[in-house]
């Protein structure tokens, strides 16, 4: 191994980079347009439902009920209506997404202390929504009707629960370490992958492989520039995350950096060999997509619970490496976890990098055929 | 171990019974040649012929099908690598790198092949001199012109100072002059003792070669001096026909059985005697209206050779 040779084609390709205008926007400005997507567009948070309420009761009883459903800060009561049939355009056309309906009787049977019964109209079209609504709509009267019965039933079993790590339950704070392993993914799946497919492509190929370059002295010399880009995008990720989305950052930087680094060396070995395997730049691009970018996204538990998954398929996402790569990252963030708890993904990754980058070393030929 | 010694007769590239098959193609059809060290081999044969296959065998690109080789003393089938560091190759296809500089581009290839650091200047400074690229250093390659290209390809190709330099159709599409002056440097080198095996479908640049195999459909049909392969191959004379409508006075010799070829503007015929041969032709031609503006006899070029050679097999 010739250290001369490796810096002559990391130099080689850091110019490369450096001049293509479409691989300089992938590097450095894409990692920032998916953390603005994620970090301020796509919320998983409920707050301001819109709701529209009937209220037939018409009691001040009745309006403080309503009342409390504004002040939780979940719902935004927006319209009052008077009849049961002018509810339905609300909710067809999107205006409210929650109905509460009062009846007559309400505020008389709380007083009394019957069973009261109101009635919540939720539009189930988007499910996630659904379901918290519900809940919060639960808690809201449970609430309310504590208040009213007073110490006459107490319960056997009083449960509170409280949230740990994420007390606020931000899904900001959920999504964003995950994200950098997205991001990652990202510049692995569109900029490694041209690489070698590229020269192929190009013709260009030919003439290297005809020089006494070793193929591992032209496997790193190209993974390098492409790991210092990734890791200034961790840095560049991590800055933004704790500075300016507040995403709390509990554990080791240190720590942090270094396994990212592990998996960052992994990813983009498995990029060069789709690359060398690949041939084109079309086929090495949609497989590394295929096989790593959308794995990380889908499957990695970045975004959906790996527990709430089929079982076949959370069999398949052992053997993704993003899956262990967003539990370090979550479990650094938000838990302050260590490397004693997190030895076994490090373990993993580390495998994984070794493995894949000894495969891109004896998959490449210095060969036409 | 660079210095592996040569065969003792002092042959830089040999090899028999060469094969190399893609599917049900024979690209290769067993063939079996040897060049001199020093010397200025010519590959000629039209494109298809199995030229750039050969070559990329020899360079250690592709593996041979079948037969045994060498060389620089290395085998073909097992030495492949330790080929690539005493040869430089330069492909059919422009392959430096666009978005690279000239000064860039050599300095990449001179990394890759670990030319030392104390000769790296003085080899820059040569392939620039040499190129004619002096002024163009700071130009991105993809602003160049073929024959700058070209040369700057060939520069990158030699900066390690190879013993064997492979060049393959380093001439195509280059203008003129460039071609004149990409010969004159591959004499420099062979001067110098670089070995040079180079592959060209131009015809007239045969005779910069000091031997010449022709190579169609796989085999080599011919093979020695261009001199040689004229002496050898044309016991005919040549005869020029100067005339006014060329394809149609092809079309009428060719009804009347005389073997002709069509060279720019005039015909070349090939016959056996020369005189009986210069009335038949005038009056077979004034007959079917085609004015003969002169018949003269012309020492054959390479390419009456080749075009008797194809007829033949």
């Amino acid at each position: 191994m010739k250290l001369l040779r490796v810096k002559a084609i990391m130099k080689k390709e850091f110019i490369q980079i450096w001049r293509d205008p479409l691989s300089l926007a992938m590097a450095f400005i894409m990692p920032v347009i998916l953390l603005f997507i994620y970090g301020y567009a796509i919320t998983f948070d409920i707050d301001k439902i819109p709701t529209v309420v009937f209220d037939m009761d018409k009691s001040s009883l009745s309006r403080e009920f309503v009342n409390q459903f504004h002040e939780s800060g979940y719902f935004r009561v927006n319209s009052y209506v008077d009849n049961y049939k002018a509810i339905d355009p609300y909710l067809d056309a999107g205006r409210a997404r929650v109905a509460v309906v009062i009846p007559e009787d309400f505020s008389k049977n709380v007083h009394k202390g019957c069973n009261v019964k109101i009635e919540v109209l939720i539009d189930g079209g988007d499910s996630n929504t659904a379901t918290i609504a519900q809940g919060y709509a639960i808690a809201i009267a449970e609430g309310f009707s504590q208040r009213f019965r007073g110490s006459r039933v107490t319960p056997f079993i009083d449960s509170r629960s409280r949230v740990w790590y994420n007390n606020e339950l931000k899904s900001r704070n959920f999504i964003i370490p995950g994200l950098i392993a997205i991001i990652m993914a990202v510049i692995i799946a569109l900029l490694i992958a041209l690489t070698i497919a590229r020269e192929w492509d190009r013709g260009t190929m030919e003439q290297l492989i005809s020089t006494p370059v070793k193929t591992p002295e032209l496997i790193i010399g190209k993974l390098i520039p492409y790991f210092l880009i990734g890791f200034a995008d961790t840095i560049l990720t991590i800055l933004m995350s704790t500075l300016l989305f507040n995403v709390p950052l509990r554990g080791s930087v240190i720590l942090l950096l270094g396994l990212s680094g592990i998996f960052l060396f992994g990813g983009l070995s498995f990029g060069m060999l789709m690359s060398i395997v690949g041939k084109t730049q079309l086929a090495a691009s949609q497989a590394a997509l295929l096989t790593s970018f959308l794995p990380a996204f889908l499957l990695s538990g970045f975004i959906f619970s790996i527990s709430n998954m089929p079982k076949p398929l959370q069999i398949v996402t052992y053997f993704i490496p993003a899956r262990y790569f967003v539990t370090i990252l979550k479990g650094i963030f938000l838990k302050g976890s260590t490397l004693k708890i997190l030895w076994l993904e490090a373990l993993l990754l580390t495998l994984f990098a070794v493995l894949v980058f000894i495969a891109a070393n004896r998959k490449f030929r210095k060969r036409i055929e | 171990m660079a210095d592996k010694v040569m065969n003792e007769n002092n042959t830089a590239v040999q090899v028999t019974d060469l094969r190399r098959t893609f599917g049900d193609f024979v690209a290769v059809d067993n063939i079996s040649l040897s060049v001199t060290k020093g010397e200025i081999f010519g590959f000629l044969g039209p494109n298809g012929a199995g030229k750039s296959t050969t070559i990329r065998i020899l360079c250690g690109l592709l593996m041979p099908t079948g037969g045994t080789g060498t060389v620089g003393g290395f085998d073909i089938n097992k030495e492949s690598e330790l080929i690539k560091q005493v040869i430089g190759y330069m492909s059919q296809k422009f392959s430096l790198y666009d978005s690279l500089t000239v000064e860039e581009n050599i300095k990449f290839f001179s990394g890759v092949y670990n030319v030392p650091k104390v000769k790296k200047k003085e080899r820059m400074e040569w392939v620039l001199e040499m190129a004619g690229l002096m002024e163009k250093r700071n130009t991105l390659t993809r602003n160049l012109a073929t024959g700058f290209k070209q040369r700057l390809a060939l520069g990158c190709a030699i900066l390690h100072e190879p013993r064997i330099v492979f060049l393959d159709e380093p001439t195509s599409g280059v203008d003129p002059i460039s071609r004149r002056k990409f010969w004159d440097l591959i004499g420099e080198m062979s001067q110098a003792g670089t070995t040079i095996f180079v592959t060209t479908h131009y015809m007239d640049e045969a005779d910069y070669c000091d031997r010449l195999a022709l190579m169609y459909r796989g085999k080599i049909i011919a093979e020695g001096t261009p001199n040689e392969l004229r002496k050898k191959y044309m016991s005919r004379d040549v005869l020029e026909v100067n005339v006014d409508k060329v394809v149609e006075a092809f079309n009428v010799l060719s009804l009347h059985r005389i073997e002709a070829a069509i060279f720019g503007s005039t015909l070349h015929v090939m016959v056996d005697d020369r005189e009986t041969s210069r009335a038949h032709i005038s009056s077979v031609l004034g007959d079917s209206g085609i004015t003969v503006k002169g018949i003269e006899k012309i020492p054959p070029s390479l390419e009456d050779v080749f075009v008797t050679l194809i007829e033949v097999s």
